[in-house]
Parts: C-alpha cells; sequence; structure tokens
C-alpha cells in the first residue's frame, strides 16, 4: 500500500520533469523546480515509515527549508533584483 | 487500527500530489499552473505527513513530522506568491482567455 503511494507520488516527480524541460518560459521551469522540492519532503516522510528509522524526517525538514530559500532566491531573479537588495 | 488509517491518508495525500502534477501539466498559464499545482501538492504532501504521524505515533517520528507539516504549510504559499509576483514583474503575459488582472490595474 505503501508502495502504490510511492509509484503515484514517482509519476508526479516524472511530470514535474516535463514541464521543467519544457516550459516555455523560465518561469515555469522555476514552477516545476518548486513543486518538486515539496515532493522530495513527501518521499523522505515516505521513507522514514518504509524504513522505520526517523531521520529521514531530518532531511525532509533541511529540504524544505533549502527548497524555500532556493525559490525565494529564483523568484527574485525572475523580478530583476540583485539577490542583496 | 492506528496503521491503516494512516495509510489510507497517505493514499489520499499521494493522489492529492497526481492530481496537482497533473494540473501542472494541462493548465495554459504560469499562474494558472502555480494556482493549481501548489494548492493541491501543499495539501498532499501534509495529508502525507499527517499520516506518517498517525502511523507512528508520538515519538521523535511523529514529532519531527508535525514540524514539517508547520513548515510546509507556512513556506509553500509564500514561495508560490514571491514567484507569482516575479513572473508578473519580468512581463510574462496572461493567457489570452483571462479575465482580470487586478494587479496591473493597482499598478497604474
Amino acid at each position: 500500500m505503501i508502495g502504490f503511494g510511492l509509484s503515484l507520488l514517482t509519476l508526479s516527480a516524472f511530470l514535474c520533469l516535463y514541464r521543467i524541460g519544457s516550459g516555455p518560459t523560465p518561469a515555469d521551469r522555476m514552477v516545476g523546480i518548486d513543486i518538486l522540492g515539496i515532493l522530495v519532503v513527501g518521499f523522505c516522510g515516505l521513507f522514514a515509515i518504509i524504513t522505520g528509522r526517523p531521520f529521514y524526517l531530518n532531511i525532509a525538514l533541511a529540504w524544505g527549508l533549502l527548497s524555500f530559500i532556493g525559490t525565494t532566491a529564483l523568484a527574485k531573479h525572475l523580478e530583476g533584483k540583485k539577490f542583496d537588495e | 487500527m492506528s496503521e491503516l488509517a494512516g495509510k489510507a491518508i497517505i493514499i489520499i495525500g499521494a493522489l492529492f500530489n497526481l492530481f496537482g502534477c497533473i494540473g501542472l501539466i494541462r493548465l495554459p498559464d504560469v499562474y494558472n499552473r502555480l494556482q493549481g499545482a501548489t494548492k493541491c501538492v501543499t495539501l498532499g504532501t501534509c495529508s502525507i505527513l499527517l499520516g506518517v504521524l498517525i502511523s507512528s505515533g508520538v515519538g521523535p517520528t511523529g514529532l519531527k513530522a508535525l514540524a514539517a507539516i508547520l513548515f510546509i504549510a507556512i513556506t509553500a504559499p509564500t514561495a508560490a506568491h514571491a514567484l507569482s509576483r516575479g513572473a508578473h514583474k519580468s512581463g510574462i503575459p496572461l493567457w489570452e482567455g483571462s479575465v482580470v488582472d487586478k494587479y496591473e490595474e493597482d499598478k497604474s
């Protein structure tokens, strides 16, 4: 049953990769990167259930933080500003 | 019993993630894609982590999952808002079927 959830998440990740590869504008690719970063947090939760080890959730927290910072930096670059303004 | 409930919530969350990513493929515009994908994927990932919390009980795994739920629920809409604002400022046009653009009216 958990394996079914993993396969659904894998299919979602491939759809995100399609959008990252073929987005007509740069903002489309950035949306794909943002969504893929949130999906990886779900992957880490499922791995914590499957293996029974709680350190995967540490990876999930750190990945969520880094994904947020990365998306904010990409949005600022899209807006045409430098990173330290 | 709680294990079965947790697995059911995990499957529902994975389905929400899949529907959000189908929206990311099929919608016509950056703003529509952001709208459709961010809400579905945020709810789906929070639901997966809630299933982890329910099926593993209160312990190190469950409390870390609760912290991750709070974190995702705060940061994902913020990131999406910043991204759509940046896309609008960089001049990406709306879909031709869009009916209103309040941000453009506010700027002028």
